[in-house]
């Protein structure tokens, strides 16, 4: 529902390392999205066309890395994937386990010319 | 030629976050972000909070709605410091704007600040205010299946504040079902069961309130 200004975001993002480098172009934007983010994928494609244009990032490919949703029990140690959102420790059955991946949304690199 | 650039699209709210943290620290005060469906009840809950906290803390509200300031105009006609954020479609309230509210403010003479964000289940997960606490409320109307299709604000929420509770027994709701999904999701939150109609259940969520920020104010004068 607010991937237009994620878009915006995101773009602020990729203009300003891309007018650091003296970049004239940008070509490709490699993007991290954890599985647990609200923002949609296809949404944003929809409005980086739109809000991209005319800029030196018009045309770029939008590469997304998805993260799996991920958690560490710190009581035993265990990393898992939380499956249906049960946080529960497959390992000890802890219920303290913290949240290690998956609610990313990061420009991980671009690619410029 | 690749260039690494390793930054979250959210850091720029978030940074706006930490401000709103340290303008808040600086004057000693607690803030809950307090996020719910259209219809939930959150101008309701806050207006029972509000009187419930009376002569223990004093309060002020932020409002945000996409348009009007109905809620706002109803919150200040009881006396409490109130402010409207009109986020002009938008579906959730940012750090920006809540910046800006809290400048208008008295922050030396408020002890809780309640920001009512939009009505929403999505969203306003998604964006850090700076807030002490995340607050969520689910009507009893809306249904006890609703964890699972909106996971991140019920994995993120610290309080769930069940209202409407007055109405079970006209509905299906099944408040052992949402417990036991609610609680796999997020084993630290704390439930609350409340009728604003009714008052049931709201002096537990007042006290419990009162103890959170008097706690912070004597962690912040201890550090």
């Amino acid at each position: 529902m607010h991937e237009l200004g994620v878009t915006e975001s995101m773009l602020d993002v990729v203009l300003r390392h891309a007018a650091r480098n003296r970049a004239t172009g940008v070509t490709r934007i490699n993007l991290v999205l954890g599985d647990s983010s609200t923002v949609m994928e296809e949404s944003v494609r929809f409005y980086f066309d739109i809000i991209g244009k005319d800029t030196i990032a018009q045309g770029a490919e939008l590469n997304f890395r998805r993260v799996p949703l991920k958690a560490k029990c710190p009581e035993c140690g265990e990393e898992f994937q939380v499956v249906e959102y049960d946080f529960t420790c497959p390992g000890c059955r802890g219920t303290k386990t913290e949240i290690i991946s998956g609610r990313e949304f990061q420009v991980e690199s671009i690619e410029i010319s | 030629m690749e260039i690494e650039v390793l930054e979250g699209v959210f850091d720029a709210n978030e940074m706006i976050a930490g401000e709103n943290r340290r303008l808040l620290d600086e004057a000693g005060v607690y803030m809950i972000n307090l996020m719910a469906s259209p219809g939930a009840g959150k101008t309701s809950v806050i207006m029972r909070t509000l009187e419930g906290i009376q002569g223990h803390l004093s309060g002020a509200v932020i409002e945000g709605d996409v348009a009007g300031k109905v809620d706002s105009e109803q919150i200040a006609a009881t006396g409490v410091p109130a402010v409207q954020i009109n986020t002009g479609g938008s579906c959730h309230l940012e750090a920006r704007q809540v910046n800006g509210a809290l400048k208008r403010l008295d922050l030396e003479e408020t002890d809780l600040v309640i920001v009512e964000n939009v009505g929403n289940l999505v969203c306003p997960a998604e964006f850090k205010l700076g807030e002490d606490l995340k607050v969520m409320i689910l009507s009893v109307a809306e249904g006890h299946d609703k964890p699972l299709k909106y996971p991140l604000m019920f994995s993120e929420s610290d309080v769930l504040i069940v209202n409407k509770t007055d109405l079970i027994p006209h509905t299906d709701f099944d408040m052992v079902a949402l417990e036991k999904t609610v609680l796999k999701m997020n084993p630290g939150v704390v439930v609350f069961k409340v009728s604003c109609r009714t008052g049931e259940g709201l002096q537990e969520w007042n006290s419990f309130l009162v103890k959170k920020v008097r706690d912070a104010k004597q962690a912040a004068a201890c550090s």
